[in-house]
């Protein structure tokens, strides 16, 4: 298992180059730069801004420099747009605040989802099982976009229980509606996967056995039930928890978080080159990572999978 | 050495005193002030930095203004009021300007402020080295020296900038420039620690290492999330500032800021589009609409490679004639925005506009007389153009309007094309367009900040409008004394020959809390001072 590992992490490094050299080129090919704006630049001055950043050079060097950088001194460069900021400042900003609302909205996701999948498949076709289905769909209809002004209006306009925005180092006050705006969504996608993969496998065989062997309920449903119905939704969940800690613009657009989302969204409209591959690259390697830990989990859940 | 006869010639010559009575906080009397003297704000967007020479956008620049001070400050109306210059005296001829210093100005270390700081902080503003964005601000002051150091030729030390003494500055321009003093309450003029940045090069404007000179010190910063300034007890006027705390929050949403003030959280916040008239009922005491030294028009592409109607002046007449602007502003934005038919804004200060005849016609007199212009051009019946514009909700509304009337009164058929922001600059910085939206906002309280974009060698032609006798104009209005006559034949000459369509002037339109005071709504070019406001008991 641990070779197995190993081996994955070795090869994330040829595939993160890739990401890089890729993400680099097409980023040059968008019309425009960090530099252009309503009021062009006199082109003596454009030209002083671009031999500070070194834009001035080949793009291959410029790519060189970068990579050399990175690999030495863990530096990605300053940012173009926030001038008195580095990529590595705007990343120790931003990122833990994303992780911290991102792992939270994960954990309350996680298990609210699967409890509810687990409750409507053991209850399958009772009135429990229709308001849990109900529920999910409408939860998934309402995209994040929507909800959060409406969380806003109700619980900081009406109510005034809750300061409609900021971060606060994060204070519980104000993380309440930014999980409850980013986790509602992927909480009603696991709830369904978990409720079709909880009824296809209280359908098979070996539950069936189970049931002849006269357990109790909870028994099939805690030792033999639940590790494979988690499956599909261990699948599903890997990419969701690397979705929720870095693409939450919206959360960080409407509740003012200071998180990485907006950050990432911001930097490709600015062209602001080095904090968009450096967003890029932690992206990336958060989805390798991630995808590894999936891959060992499963390992853990099915007896039958060994690397 | 030529240096020195200069200055006592420009002593002798001519003395300009400003009042010194106008500044910091104004509280009429009998107002009963708030316990709690903190004032929170929304802005739409990180700023880009706090540092006075790099920083470039406007809610960078209203914070730069409360940490440090320059020569000259503004006051509720704009007028030039005295920061770290007490008075200033300039030649005859407007090229070398002297400034004398208060003693008594202080950094929040302690320090004095010294001529040597402004001296330091102007030779940074135009360093290749430092690369400012703002560099250009050096050349429009026409500092002397100042192309040659951009274009790494001369050393900055060569800036024709120079402290005679701590408290007595002179600055040698290459051109006469009769405005330069109003340049001076721009942020990028203010002064920079020297020692400080030596010591902690790009991170000295990091709240715990920042030294400021400005009512206010940086305490915290929380970049996308708030970023706050507190009282510095070394400002020399600090004894009659009644704000205690500033604190400006990224609100990305206009809506949700709107709420968030409803709730309490703010008190001052934007107007969300479209909404004035209905809060102007609701909320009359806090919906707030005031001019703004901001235009809004179209560019007409006159290059070769633009289409052949459009280089028609009387095609390009019609076209401006059937804009209806009283809809535009009245149905479409309906944010308090003013018709334009010229391009300076009337709230320009010493400008007058122009008594442009399309001005003071019936709506239905130039739909008339546009008609007749197209037929006479030999398009009785239209042609095809494309309009592009930068993708926002706004400025679609705008188009879709516009390209309805031209329709529907010239059968003109407009396509339009909306562009991401970046791409939509270059294409339009390259002149690959039929007509383009376009917006512009004074640097400066100066119908020259406008009309110095029909220069056929101005950078942000983007028409490429090339008028010889508009260009020598504008070189007359640099050095003449009284430049409103020459602006007022500038925009008369531009009526005529429409290289642009001006469509409205701008409104600031804020909802402003009733417990706030001292928000100077007069002021065009929105330059606002937290030290010259103050919260009212409620």
């Amino acid at each position: 298992m641990l070779r197995y590992i190993a081996r994955r992490l070795l090869v994330a490094v040829p595939t993160l180059l890739v990401l890089i050299i890729i993400a680099f080129f097409l980023m040059q090919t968008a019309p425009g730069g960090p530099f252009t704006s309503e009021r062009p630049l006199p082109p003596q001055v454009l030209a002083n801004i671009e031999a500070r950043y070194g834009l001035d050079q080949p793009l291959l060097k410029q790519l060189w420099t970068y990579l050399v950088n990175i690999v030495t001194q863990l530096d990605f460069g300053p940012s173009y747009q926030y001038k008195d900021r580095s990529v590595n400042d705007i990343i120790a900003a931003g990122f833990p605040v994303t992780l911290t609302y991102g792992s939270i909205s994960f954990l309350v996701a996680s298990l609210v989802g699967i409890g509810l999948g687990v409750l409507a498949a053991i209850r399958h076709n009772t009135l429990l099982d229709y308001i849990a289905v109900g529920a999910t769909f409408s939860a998934q209809a309402l995209p994040n976009f929507v909800m959060a002004p409406i969380l806003i209006f109700v619980f900081t306009l009406q109510l005034g229980w809750l300061p409609g925005g900021g971060w606060n180092d994060g204070q519980w006050q104000y993380l309440v509606m930014p999980v409850i705006a980013l986790s509602t969504s992927y909480m009603a996608s696991i709830a369904r996967i978990t409720r079709a993969s909880m009824l296809e496998v209280m359908n098979s065989n070996f539950i069936r056995t189970a049931r002849a062997k006269g357990l109790p309920d909870s028994a099939i449903i805690w030792r033999h039930a639940l590790k494979p119905t988690l499956m599909p939704v261990v699948s599903y969940l890997g990419p969701a928890f690397v979705g929720m800690i870095t693409g939450s613009v919206i959360i960080d657009i409407y509740f003012s978080t200071g998180g990485i989302g907006r950050g990432y969204v911001n930097s490709a409209l600015n062209r602001d080159y080095s904090v968009m591959l450096g967003l890029t690259i932690l992206y990336g390697a958060l989805t390798i990572l991630f995808n590894l830990v999936v891959d060992v989990i499963y390992a853990w859940l099915d007896p039958k999978i060994r690397y | 050495m030529t240096k020195m006869p200069r200055i006592l010639f420009a002593g002798l010559l001519s003395t300009t005193m400003l009042t010194t009575a106008a500044f910091a906080a104004v509280v009429p009397a009998g107002t009963q002030l708030a316990e709690d003297q903190t004032f929170t704000y929304r802005v739409l967007d990180e700023h880009s930095s706090v540092d006075p020479q790099v920083v470039e956008d406007v809610s960078g620049s209203e914070i730069v203004r409360d940490l440090f001070e320059g020569l000259y400050n503004q006051d509720a109306d704009g007028n030039l009021v005295p920061g770290v210059a007490l008075s200033h005296t300039s030649n005859d001829d407007k090229t070398v300007f002297t400034f004398k210093l208060r003693p008594d100005a202080k950094w929040s270390n302690g320090d004095p402020v010294t001529a040597g700081d402004f001296v330091y902080a102007w030779q940074r503003l135009v360093d290749p080295e430092l690369a400012s964005p703002y560099q250009w601000f050096g050349e429009i002051m026409s500092i002397e020296n100042v192309a040659e150091i951009i274009a790494g030729e001369k050393p900055i030390t060569d800036l024709g900038v120079t402290a005679v003494d701590d408290t007595t500055l002179e600055v040698r321009l290459t051109s006469s420039l009769p405005h330069f003093p109003l340049m001076t309450t721009h942020a990028s003029t203010f002064p920079s620690p020297e020692a400080v940045i030596a010591e902690f090069g790009a991170d000295w404007t990091k709240p715990e290492n920042i030294v400021s000179n400005g009512a206010y010190v940086l305490t915290e910063h929380k970049p996308n999330e708030r970023s706050v300034r507190e009282r510095n007890p070394m400002y020399w006027d600090n004894a009659n500032t009644v704000i205690d705390k500033v604190v400006a929050l990224v609100i990305n949403d206009e809506n949700v800021a709107f709420q968030r003030y409803e709730a309490g959280e703010l008190d001052r916040t934007e107007i969300p589009s479209g909404q004035y008239p209905e809060l102007k009922v609701s909320h009359p005491d806090e919906a707030t609409v005031f001019p703004r030294l901001c235009s809004y028009y179209y560019n007409v592409n006159l290059r070769e490679n633009g289409p052949e109607e459009l280089k028609d002046a009387r095609v390009r007449q019609a076209l401006s004639l059937a804009i209806d602007r009283d809809i535009i502003v009245e149905k479409v934005t309906a944010g308090g925005q003013f018709p334009a038919y010229t391009f300076t804004p009337e709230a320009t200060a010493g400008f007058s506009v122009p008594d442009v005849e399309a001005a003071n016609m019936t709506q239905a007199e130039r739909d008339a007389a546009a008609k007749a212009l197209m037929a006479e051009a030999g398009y009785p019946d239209g042609f095809d153009a494309q309009l592009i514009y930068n993708t926002s909700e706004g400025h679609k509304k705008i188009a879709i309007a516009v390209s309805q009337m031209w329709k529907q009164k010239l059968g003109v058929n407009v396509e339009l094309a909306n562009q991401e922001w970046k791409t939509f600059l270059e294409t339009r910085g390259n002149g690959d367009f039929d007509i383009a939206r376009a917006g512009w906002c004074g640097d400066y309280n100066e119908a020259s900040t406008f009309l110095d974009l029909v220069d056929s060698g101005s950078g942000y032609n983007d028409s490429a409008y090339n008028n010889p006798m508009v260009d020598d104009l504008l070189m007359q209005a640099k050095s003449a004394d009284d430049r409103g006559p020459i602006y007022t034949k500038i925009e008369q000459i531009i009526a005529d020959e429409v290289p642009i369509i001006p469509i409205y002037h701008y409104a600031g339109n804020y909802m402003l809390d009733t417990d706030l005071g001292g928000w100077p709504v007069n002021n065009v070019e929105q330059n606002w001072y937290s030290k010259d406001l103050y919260k009212i008991a409620e």
